[in-house]
């Protein structure tokens, strides 16, 4: 009797600080979200549904942008990533975890100083446009920085990562023999990749744009050091709500916001993918 | 089993290796601003313009104290992070990779959403709960929050290594009369154990640069990360490239500790076999 | 076989099957439970107002002792500094009395302060801090209003009463100086970088130019910002109304596709590297900014614009929790001396507080000699040291809303103008 309870004592510290410190949380956010008051007067429950309208109404823009913000970078990493990936898994040979290695390299510096590194690069008159500057080659005013391209741009650069090792894992884990008969069947270069290695790749690539687009659209630091007025981003308005305004009933309803818009894309998207086909391929 | 014989594409092989080359050179290049930039001789407010080589900002290392409290807060929080996650989150792969049972699929799901979910959602739940409780932020909520989302890296990272593990030797220590501590003490750790250090490693690595969920819960105590954010906007010290520097040069020294150990260690199992 | 990297083992993992509709459907179920038991509380109220009566505030000082030990938040370029970090003034102090202060540059704005230490000192704990700068206007009457400050001790306020200018004296926001004594007061205006923008900026419209979209920066607060835009709509603040508020909102909103972005202090490095060609600006930045900008040639210049400009002044908090309160009086008053006074102003360029500080300039200036010399007499004589009545006038102290409805009304209708 004992062995079978083994798994459930084993599960129990680990389960019980998941529930508490990540389920329940949410529901106290929600909780938060419909409250009504100020730092001075406490916050009390009132069932404030309007919160959510309120929130809507003034920031769908950002809210929008966001998502799409998401968008382009899980489309262009997939872009960068997917022929670095292709070319390590299958012409890598034995210097596969060096060049992986490369790649995760840049990522043990913190990211704060990685994109501060960034805003250093793109200013205005720094390194590269001060001179491209002096040489007349860009007009004074130009600038990369307080633009969509710098935003888009970091949040590219800081999860492509995110992006190369799925796709790189599930290439890697084709079965070389399948690519060896669809050559026996005469299949030309290009339908042994979009016939074989593509569709087996897809569950990769899946999980990469989890890993890129949740992350990418809620990002709020890479707007704020690369960013400007027209930048902003719904995850810099929540950070704004709670801890420079203290509105903490607008922040939560903004943030529920948030956290069902992204489950509700990915629910579409894997729908649209056909989970279980994805998925199970990939069990294991 | 290479492609190379079958592959036509040889010639043209070249073209991705160069990209793959640029794409390596173009992720490195912030940080090889960063490193030079310690070294960078500014007298100004700013570490913009390049003034000329000095070892000053490494001697100084520690000359602003809030920053060197805060790059302590970061350690000493990874340390009690990476050690307690890798505790729970070990048990947690162990039993999903060894046992079925009912729940399993909704832990499955728990972890899965963990690492789904955005960390601005789980930075702000959890500072809603502490609102709501009254407890206030700090030191101590910011190692909570860690050890939550780091348990799920580790119990995924073991539960993976679960899957080439070989049940049949914890049988046979069980015939052989171990009890089934023994059994874990003696066969089942010494084979996990480079997921459960993998996993460690990850743990750690992700508690020292956390910033959106240690921001939401920190109150006003300073991680590292935080303290540079909050340098973003004033301008940012050198001390804080040499420290960067210092922690990337550790964080790749451990890998390839860990890389050669890894190696080391099955190069032991491969002769022991032979 | 991949077990050299911990990701790829990590991704494996979370490309797993999942679970089906009844697991999710307990797991949600288990969620609400937890629901009822976390219970629909609120939060707390998060202070409240402190005593200030006469007697509480005397018991509240006869239990204080000198500890040796002070922490000073203070606004950056707001101290005179030799080299990287050295503070004349400061070390002096330190001689003299021997009391360990601790030096901090953390104060960026009035809203990112306080909402720094706002949660530890709700929870009636020390924040790290015992003597801050804050402006009057909203962010004073929320230190205020919430208890997180100590009434001072009006007996050891000896150089203040004695050198403390009569005007910042009994001060409308808080009369009788219950909890503040004014650190340094300031313009708020306009500073540009002619050599940038080509030609010379006069006025708040000035800015709605769009050969300087991109390179324009705004104040990222509820104070400054809106009663600039108040007068650039050539409304007075004090006698502004809602749709006044309004009218001023829409006036930033249409130019906001020009703004860079929207600053706390962090401003004048953008203006010192060029990413800003003209800004919002605090007075004393600017004439400071230039002092430093000489060594690669950049010169700054701060105007009132034709339409107005704002008049403020920062003082000197003491914030609860403190242990170290007799050593933040005694810091305090230091500064009222006119030497000490006149070599705070002598660097940060800011209005002193003290009228006799004037004269300990001009001594300075009479005997140094060469370029010292003309910079003292420059800052002897600078409208934004030791003004004279006819700048004042150019300048309001522009409204700060009630906290409360009309508080709430302001910042719903100019938040979002400068967060989003």
């Amino acid at each position: 009797m004992r062995k079978k309870l083994a798994p459930y004592w084993l599960i129990l510290p680990g389960g019980l600080w998941l529930v508490v410190f990540f389920v329940v949380p949410m529901i106290a956010m929600v909780n938060v979200s419909l409250q009504t008051g100020s730092l001075e007067t406490g916050f009390q429950q009132t069932f404030a549904w309007h919160n959510y309208v309120d929130m809507i109404t003034n920031y769908h823009t950002q809210l929008v942008r966001s998502l799409v913000y998401g968008l382009a970078t899980t489309v262009i990493t997939i872009g960068l990533a997917y022929p670095m990936a292709y070319w390590i898994a299958f012409k890598g040979g034995r210097h596969k975890s060096s060049y992986l290695f490369l790649i995760l390299l840049p990522f043990f510096v913190t990211f704060v100083i990685r994109t501060i590194s960034w805003q250093f690069l793109l200013a205005d008159n720094g390194i590269v446009l001060g001179n491209l500057k002096d040489w007349g080659l860009l007009p004074e005013s130009f600038h990369v920085l307080a633009t969509p391209y710098a935003v888009v741009g970091g949040l590219v650069y800081n999860f492509l990562p995110f992006m190369v090792l799925p796709i790189y894992v599930a290439l890697e884990r084709i079965d070389r023999t399948l690519l060896e008969a669809a050559h026996d069947l005469f299949a030309s270069r290009r339908e042994a990749f979009t016939k074989v290695v593509l569709p087996l790749s897809l569950p990769g690539v899946f999980a990469g744009v989890i890993l890129t687009f949740v992350p990418a659209a809620a990002d709020y630091v890479n707007a704020q050091i690369l960013g400007g007025t027209g930048q902003v981003m719904i995850g810099n308005i929540i950070e704004t709500l709670y801890l420079t305004n203290s509105d903490y009933p607008d922040a939560s309803a903004l943030s529920s916001i948030l956290l069902a818009a992204l489950l509700l894309g990915i629910f579409v998207y894997a729908k649209a993918l056909g989970t279980r086909d994805v998925l199970d391929a990939s069990a294991g | 089993m290479s492609l190379d014989k079958l592959d036509h594409r040889n010639e043209k092989g070249w073209a991705l290796k160069a990209y793959t080359w640029v794409v390596i050179a173009w992720l490195s290049l912030p940080i090889l601003v960063m490193i030079l930039f310690g070294f960078n001789n500014t007298t100004g407010r700013f570490n913009f313009v390049w003034q000329g080589w000095t070892l000053q900002w490494y001697r100084d290392l520690f000359a602003i104290p809030d920053l060197t409290t805060a790059l302590e807060n970061s350690i000493t929080i990874a340390v009690i992070v990476t050690i307690v996650s890798a505790v729970l989150g070990t048990m947690i792969g162990y039993a999903m990779g060894k046992y079925r049972f009912r729940g399993r699929a909704m832990l499955d799901l728990m972890l899965f959403a963990n690492v789904a979910a955005p960390e601005i959602a789980m930075g702000t739940g959890l500072l809603s709960l502490f609102l709501t409780l009254g407890i206030s932020r700090g030191y101590w909520t910011v190692v909570i929050a860690h050890i939550m989302f780091d348990i799920v890296y580790v119990a995924i990272t073991v539960r993976a290594r679960m899957s080439a593990y070989d049940r049949s030797l914890e049988e046979a220590a069980n015939d052989l009369g171990a009890s089934s501590f023994t059994t874990f003490r003696l066969v089942t750790l010494p084979i996990l154990m480079p997921g459960v250090v993998a996993g460690a490693l990850l743990a750690f690595a992700l508690s020292i640069d956390d910033f959106i969920i240690t921001e939401f819960n920190a109150g006003t105590m300073q991680t590292f990360p935080l303290w540079v954010y909050g340098s973003s906007r004033v301008g940012t010290p050198p001390q804080v490239n040499v420290m960067g520097t210092l922690v990337f040069a550790f964080g790749v020294v451990l890998v390839i500790a860990n890389t050669l150990w890894l190696r080391r260690s099955r190069k032991r199992q491969a002769v022991r076999a032979a | 076989m991949n077990d050299q990297l911990p990701d790829p083992a990590l991704l494996r993992g979370l490309t797993q099957a999942r679970l089906g509709r009844r697991d999710a459907l307990r797991l949600f179920g288990a969620a609400g439970g937890a629901a009822l038991v976390a219970g629909c509380g609120g939060i707390a109220a998060q202070g409240k107002k402190t005593d200030t009566s006469k007697s509480a505030v005397k018991q509240y000082w006869s239990k204080q002792k000198e500890t040796g030990q002070l922490v000073w938040a203070n606004w950056p370029l707001y101290l005179d500094t030799k080299g990287k970090s050295d503070h004349p003034s400061l070390d002096q102090f330190q001689q003299q009395t021997g009391i360990q202060v601790k030096y901090l540059e953390v104060v960026q704005d009035n809203g990112p302060f306080f909402a720094k230490v706002q949660p530890t000192l709700s929870q009636g704990q020390y924040c790290g801090f015992d003597l801050a700068v804050i402006s009057s206007g909203i962010y004073f009457n929320k230190f205020r209003d919430l208890g997180f400050i100590v009434p001072l001790d009006q007996d050891r306020l000896t150089n203040f009463r004695k050198y403390g200018a009569q005007k910042f004296q009994n001060e409308p926001f808080d009369p009788g100086n219950v909890y503040s004594i004014p650190w340094q007061a300031g313009f708020t205006g306009i500073g540009y970088n002619p050599e940038k923008t080509g030609k010379q900026i006069k006025s708040w419209q000035d800015l709605n130019d769009p050969k300087l979209a991109g390179h324009i920066g705004l104040f990222a607060n509820n104070e400054d910002l809106p009663n600039c835009a108040l007068l650039a709509i050539g409304v007075d603040p004090l006698k502004s109304t809602e749709s006044d508020w309004r009218k001023a909102a829409d006036w930033l909103n249409k130019m906001k596709p020009l703004v860079r972005n929207f600053y706390s202090q962090n401003y004048i490095n953008a203006l010192a590297t060029g990413d800003l060609w003209v800004s919002m600006a605090w007075s004393g930045d600017i004439f400071q900014q230039n002092l430093s900008g000489k060594a690669i040639g950049q010169k700054l210049e701060f105007v009132i614009p034709e339409e107005g400009g704002l008049l403020w002044t920062d003082n000197f908090l003491i914030l609860k929790g403190t242990k170290n309160a007799v050593s933040a009086m005694k810091l305090m008053d230091y500064y009222y001396q006119p030497k000490v006074a006149a070599e705070v102003t002598e660097w940060v360029n800011y209005i002193s507080p003290v009228p006799d500080a004037q004269q300990v300039v001009e001594q300075h200036a009479a005997a140094a000699t060469g370029g010292d010399k003309k910079y003292l007499d420059a800052v002897a004589h600078s409208y934004a040291t030791f003004p004279k009545s006819s700048v004042y006038d150019q300048t309001t102290i522009g409204f700060t809303p009630k906290a409360g409805s009309q508080l709430d009304k302001w910042n719903s209708i100019f938040e979002p103008v400068y967060q989003s």
